[in-house]
């Protein structure tokens, strides 16, 4: 009987294989769980859970209680559920987090690559990516809040026009890092004999950015973004607590854990429920960017 | 309730301490925590409270304030008034004596000639005088006599006790700052940090920003006070931390201004170690309300002000119901415990400027609703929001970022959602909020919103400044850069006669029945200004410290030479 099979497996896919490294890190592993979670947690949470709206006296005469059986996470100094807050929160934070990064992870990419390419825009990009860093966050924030926050309120609600311009503005203060580091690849990429050789046959830019740096720079960026994502969570916090982020009444995990830090001595849950989540959550991403680094980057893959 | 009779506890052995420790120096060392550190020890170059609070240990004025706000001779005799000659009937000239005798600490003569010079010192162009507006309308001082000091104002002043009452305007000696006249005041360093005075106590060591060491004064004059014979001022640290050293710890006999939300108040006065001091002066928490339309489709410019009416704050019914839904004793255990109060107005003291208005203390919904149904409020698309002619009851409801104001906020809204109103929240730090920017359309002058809340006070003990602030020609607007204090842009010509005629008026019973009417008619007549809670001062003080009572009228260590230790 013949056999065809010559005992070698079909070759693996990129995606398999990337799949199949980044398992063997454990730590991405749990940070892919424990963000799947957390993730769950703020989406699918409310549909369980989902106490009912008490007036304001009803609320009150059950302030300030532990965990326990009818709240899981305590309730807050008015009363309000700590578990449907820290869900509501999740959901914004989260949202705002990714977001943020991704335009982060976009423009820093897309100015570093340019700038590491075109020597002609280098000089010119480079020292906008320094007056970006040396523009102080707080003060450009209050200007861009005193001049759109009313607009972009009316035309999306309130919710929706703080959301879009907090992402924004976290977004547009921190590619900088990610510019820099990219641009730094690309210098070193560029001379590379692979690069010079597609060149030489006439590829244009765009195709050797694409198809040969792009591929490259992946694993820093990918650093870069995970990094993103916990900064533009408490730049949010920070933002919130000087009361230029979301109306007062709508929670995020950053405001949750201010609100809670003047009664941290006497309901210490107060302050560790949202602490916790932040942490996991900067924690948990931070591996998943560690794992997945390992696992992009062919050198390191199959080792 | 407990407080309160600590409070009077603390006062009966106030009053059986002199028999009892009768001895200057008798009961050692006393820490005084003031978590804002001094940082001058001369009230005219600072107004700081820490500064003028610890300056009143050493320097005093002719007269103070008491708890009640009442006037009480120091330095002087007696308080002059009409009736005992001290002023004269066209009100234009207060006539003072000094008491005979005295002695600064470093032992000379206080004389009216250190009067005089003080009045110089602020006055003078070049000074740049922290404290000016207590001699403001003064037209000169003369000395006939070492002991008589007559003060000629250049119109009839009804409250004259200004100049030289209170520790933000103490006597200073003449021959200590002959040589720190105008330009040259803030750069006498001895001077400004070891003044000499005729207080009870005197600087021996003065660590800016830091410590402050005193040693009861030689020459003071009741021969056996002040009990305690040194006396450490410490800063540094917050509220709270403040509270936990007197209350938790008992590492400190008093601290200054120990703000803190009601749960702690309870938890750390639980251990048993002292008690907080409360006291209420001038300070309400209120909404105001918009009279002027804040739309922000209007061009910029005209939003907010005189213009445009607003669409439906104008509408008495809607002030009142909105008033109606809120239940002020709530708010009171919520934010500030023992530290607040629920009022209904205004000027909640002093007690002879106090409206008995107690209407709004309980909170009346259904009445709310059933005001808006009659008033045509009727909630006709079923979504839960009001509305009247197609115009929904839809608000913005703005403050500054403030733990304590958040909660409010939430809980206002759960009220105003109930009522049928929709109800959106904004905060803005505090710093924007009450800066005055003209540029910033986030300012409370600005008021680019339908309700806003913030707290608000006047200084002294007379509240006819502060109620010609909602007098029509005080409504700010861009023609004044928005600088305006008639913030809800209320105007009223019958409230503006009514002011004209207090500024006229001297006799004290007439001019607290303007004041009342005044107060009535930016509250419970119109509901333009909607207060919410009085807020005291809150301190604390260790029970081993007897005699300290909390004074909102003046400075808080005001009665320092009637401490004593508890043994």
């Amino acid at each position: 009987m013949t056999d065809t099979n010559l005992g070698v497996a079909a070759p693996e896919t990129l995606r398999a294989a990337v799949w199949a490294q980044f398992r063997k890190h454990r730590g991405a592993v749990f940070g892919l769980v424990v963000l799947g979670l957390l993730i769950l947690f703020s989406i699918l949470g409310p549909l369980v859970w989902a106490p009912e709206k008490l007036t304001v006296v009803e609320a009150l005469k059950s302030k300030n209680l532990g965990p326990g059986m009818s709240h899981p996470m305590g309730t807050d100094q008015l009363g309000r559920d700590q578990m449907q807050r820290m869900m509501a929160a999740g959901k914004v934070s989260l949202a705002v987090g990714f977001v943020a990064m991704i335009i982060a992870v976009f423009l820093g990419t897309l100015i570093g690559v340019l700038a590491g390419y075109f020597k002609r825009l280098d000089g010119p990009l480079m020292r906008l990516t320094d007056m970006f860093l040396a523009l102080p966050l707080i003060p450009l924030l209050l200007v861009m809040v005193m001049l759109f926050r009313d607009k972009l309120s009316r035309q999306l609600g309130p919710e929706m026009g703080a959301f879009l311009l907090i992402v924004f503005a976290i977004g547009v203060t921190s590619w900088m890092h990610a510019a820099r580091i990219v641009r730094g690849e690309v210098l070193a990429l560029k001379e590379r004999e692979y690069v010079l050789a597609s060149r030489s046959i006439g590829a244009t830019p765009r195709r050797v950015i694409l198809r040969h740096i792009l591929p490259n720079v992946v694993s820093p960026v990918m650093v870069a973004a995970t990094l993103g994502v916990a900064e533009a969570i408490i730049t949010e916090s920070v933002l919130s607590f000087l009361g230029l982020g979301f109306p007062p009444d709508f929670p995020t995990w950053g405001r949750l854990l201010y609100e809670g830090l003047e009664y941290m001595q006497m309901y210490p849950e107060r302050v560790i429920f949202p602490g916790l989540a932040i942490s996991l959550t900067v924690l948990s991403v931070n591996y998943i960017g560690d794992g997945l680094r390992d696992a992009l980057d062919p050198r390191i893959r199959g080792r | 309730m407990k407080l309160t009779t600590a409070l009077l506890g603390a006062a009966a052995a106030m009053a059986f301490a002199p028999a009892a420790f009768a001895e200057r120096g008798a009961d050692g060392n006393v820490n005084v925590l003031y978590w804002q550190a001094p940082s001058i020890l001369n009230p005219y170059l600072s107004s700081g409270t820490k500064d003028v609070e610890t300056a009143s240990l050493i320097l005093e004025g002719l007269a103070g304030f008491d708890e009640k706000g009442v006037v009480f001779p120091r330095l002087a005799e007696s308080v002059p008034t009409v009736d005992n000659g001290g002023i004269t009937e066209d009100l234009t000239q207060i006539t003072w004596k000094l008491k005979p005798g005295l002695l600064w600490s470093d032992g000379t003569p206080v004389t009216s000639a250190d009067a005089k010079f003080t009045y110089d010192y602020c006055t003078h162009p070049e000074g740049g005088c922290a404290q000016a507006a207590r001699y403001e309308g003064i037209a000169s001082i003369d000395t006939p006599d070492d002991l008589t000091i007559v003060i000629t104002f250049n119109a009839p002043k009804p409250n004259p006790y200004t100049a030289f009452v209170g520790g933000t305007s103490p006597v200073l000696q003449a021959a200590q700052f002959a040589n720190c006249l105008g330009a040259a005041a803030s750069t006498c360093t001895d001077q400004n940090f070891k003044p000499v005075g005729t207080g009870p106590f005197v600087v021996t060591d003065f660590k800016v920003n830091d410590v402050v060491t005193l040693a009861a004064n030689p020459n003071y004059r009741d021969p056996a006070k002040p009990a305690f014979a040194t006396m450490t001022v410490k800063g540094g640290g917050d509220a709270g931390a403040a509270a936990r050293a007197v209350l938790e710890t008992g590492e400190f006999d008093y601290a200054w201004n120990t703000q803190i939300n009601p749960e702690q108040q309870a938890q750390m006065s639980a251990a048993g170690k002292g008690v907080l001091l409360n006291g209420f002066g001038t300070l309400v928490e209120r909404i105001e309300m918009n009279m002027t339309n804040p739309s922000p489709d209007l061009p910029e410019g005209e939003r907010s002000t005189t213009k445009h009416p607003h669409p439906f704050l104008s509408d008495i019914n809607v002030r009142k119901a909105l008033s109606m839904a809120i239940d002020r004793q709530i708010l009171v255990d919520i934010g500030y415990g023992a530290a607040g109060r629920a009022t209904c107005n205004l000027v909640p003291a002093p007690d002879m400027f106090a409206s008995p208005n107690t209407d709004c203390i309980t909170q009346d919904m259904e009445g709310a609703k059933a005001l808006l149904e009659s008033s045509g409020w009727v909630d006709s698309d079923g979504d839960g929001i009001r509305e009247k002619d197609g115009m929904p009851l839809k608000l913005v409801y703005q403050t500054s970022t403030n733990p304590v104001r958040q909660d409010f906020q939430a809980v206002i809204k759960d009220w105003w959602t109930e009522l049928g109103a929709d109800v959106e929240l904004k905060n803005i730090d505090a710093s924007v909020f009450f800066g005055g920017d003209a540029g910033s359309p986030d300012t409370f002058q600005k008021f680019y919103s339908d309700v806003e809340m913030y707290a608000n006070n006047f200084d002294g003990t007379d509240p006819e400044p502060y109620l010609a602030q909602y007098k029509c020609d005080k409504i700010p607007g861009p023609d004044n850069q928005w600088q305006g204090e008639n913030i809800n842009r209320f105007c009223d010509p019958a409230y503006d006669a009514l002011v004209d005629e207090l500024s006229k008026t001297a006799d004290m019973g007439e001019r607290s029945a303007i004041a009342i009417k005044l107060n009535e008619m930016l509250t419970k007549d119109s509901y333009v200004v909607v207060p919410l809670v009085d807020r005291g001062r809150l301190s604390a003080a260790s029970n081993t410290l007897g005699g300290a009572v909390l004074n909102t009228w003046d400075t808080e260590l005001w009665n320092v030479q009637d401490w004593f230790r508890v043994k």
